[in-house]
């Protein structure tokens, strides 16, 4: 191992134990979400929660299993913000996705029409 | 002057590897970001028309959401047979590495399988691309047929990244003698990308379309 440190080739970091305890608590937010899904909250409130455990689940991932977290800060700095940037403009889309809702006839069924 | 320079090179160090990863690893790093960009566009696009349309809830709790779970379940245990996998070789234990690189292929077969199964079931329930089941069209009136296609569409592309992986770890198993360690750890890399899209694609897809009526 040390032999190959030397190098700076090998920066392999992080311990069996750790990425089980990781893959612990992947499995335990996976569990509280099905459990979400049991108990039928109204549909905000589960997009929300649903949404912040996926990204602390998303960061795990990346942080641990991906490594990201031994790499350089560097390539962390590279990946990470513009990544994020890029998600967030999608939102941008949101607005007109409500409109067309709101353009949606929303009032009683319309009568048959009259045979003459 | 030099004080200056070492302040803004301090982290590079004036080598010449700014990332301190091969060339391979970046650019497996760089087809990640395009790729969950991909996703993000396709699950922001399922999103949109979710919010601008009359939307099915058809999940029973239990067969559907069970079945999904299991699916979750086996996908993320496939994430660690791979760190195992990438641990191995890591320590240069090469037969080691084989086996748990296989065993991670395994279990991605095992996801596909089993989501084969669930798209022949809702199938033959009447779904497809651009219908929704009979029943379903009913429970929920003027709902949008497009839950199929965002359906198939989002969790046919992640299925195809797994098959992808899986053949892209079986060769890595194969030649894993011949490759190095960085080469093992990018296969790793794309297959804990496959196993975090799916992080976003279950709560969004199966946990928000519960069915909550009786």
């Amino acid at each position: 191992m040390t032999a190959h440190a030397a190098g700076g080739e090998e920066h392999f970091a992080g311990s069996n134990k750790l990425f089980i305890s990781v893959w612990v608590w992947l499995l335990v937010l996976t569990g509280f979400e099905v459990f979400l899904g049991y108990i039928h909250l109204p549909v905000i409130y589960m997009l929300t929660i649903l949404m912040g455990a996926s990204i602390i689940k998303a960061a795990l991932i990346v942080a641990y299993f991906m490594h990201l977290r031994f790499e350089r800060l560097n390539l962390v700095l590279t990946i990470v913000p513009a990544l994020v940037i890029c998600i967030c403009l999608l939102l941008v889309f949101f607005p007109d996705s409500f409109r067309s809702k709101n353009l949606r006839y929303q009032g009683p069924a319309p009568a048959a029409p009259e045979s003459h | 002057m030099a004080t200056e320079a070492e302040a803004i090179t301090g982290d590079w160090g004036g080598g010449v590897h700014p990332y301190r990863v091969g060339h391979r690893k970046l650019g497996m790093w760089l087809f990640i970001m395009s790729d969950s960009l991909t996703f993000s566009a396709l699950l922001m696009g399922y999103a949109y028309l979710r919010a601008s349309n009359v939307w099915p809830t058809p999940f029973k709790f239990y067969p559907s959401i069970v079945f999904s779970s299991i699916m979750t379940l086996v996908l993320l245990s496939s994430s660690l047979t791979m760190v195992m996998a990438v641990s191995a070789s890591a320590k240069a234990q090469r037969s080691r590495a084989r086996k748990w690189i296989i065993a991670t292929a395994v279990l991605g077969a095992t996801f596909i399988v089993l989501h084969m199964i669930e798209w022949k079931h809702l199938i033959g329930e009447g779904l497809s691309p651009f219908a929704l089941p009979h029943e379903w069209a009913e429970k929920w009136p003027g709902s949008t047929p497009l839950f199929g296609a965002t359906f198939f569409g989002i969790t046919g592309m992640h299925m195809f990244h797994v098959f992808t992986g899986c053949i892209y770890l079986l060769i890595v198993a194969g030649r894993v003698n011949k490759l190095k360690h960085e080469d093992v750890e990018i296969s790793g890399l794309y297959w804990h990308f496959v196993d975090l899209v799916w992080m976003f694609v279950f709560p969004m897809i199966y946990l928000l379309s519960v069915d909550a009526t009786k």
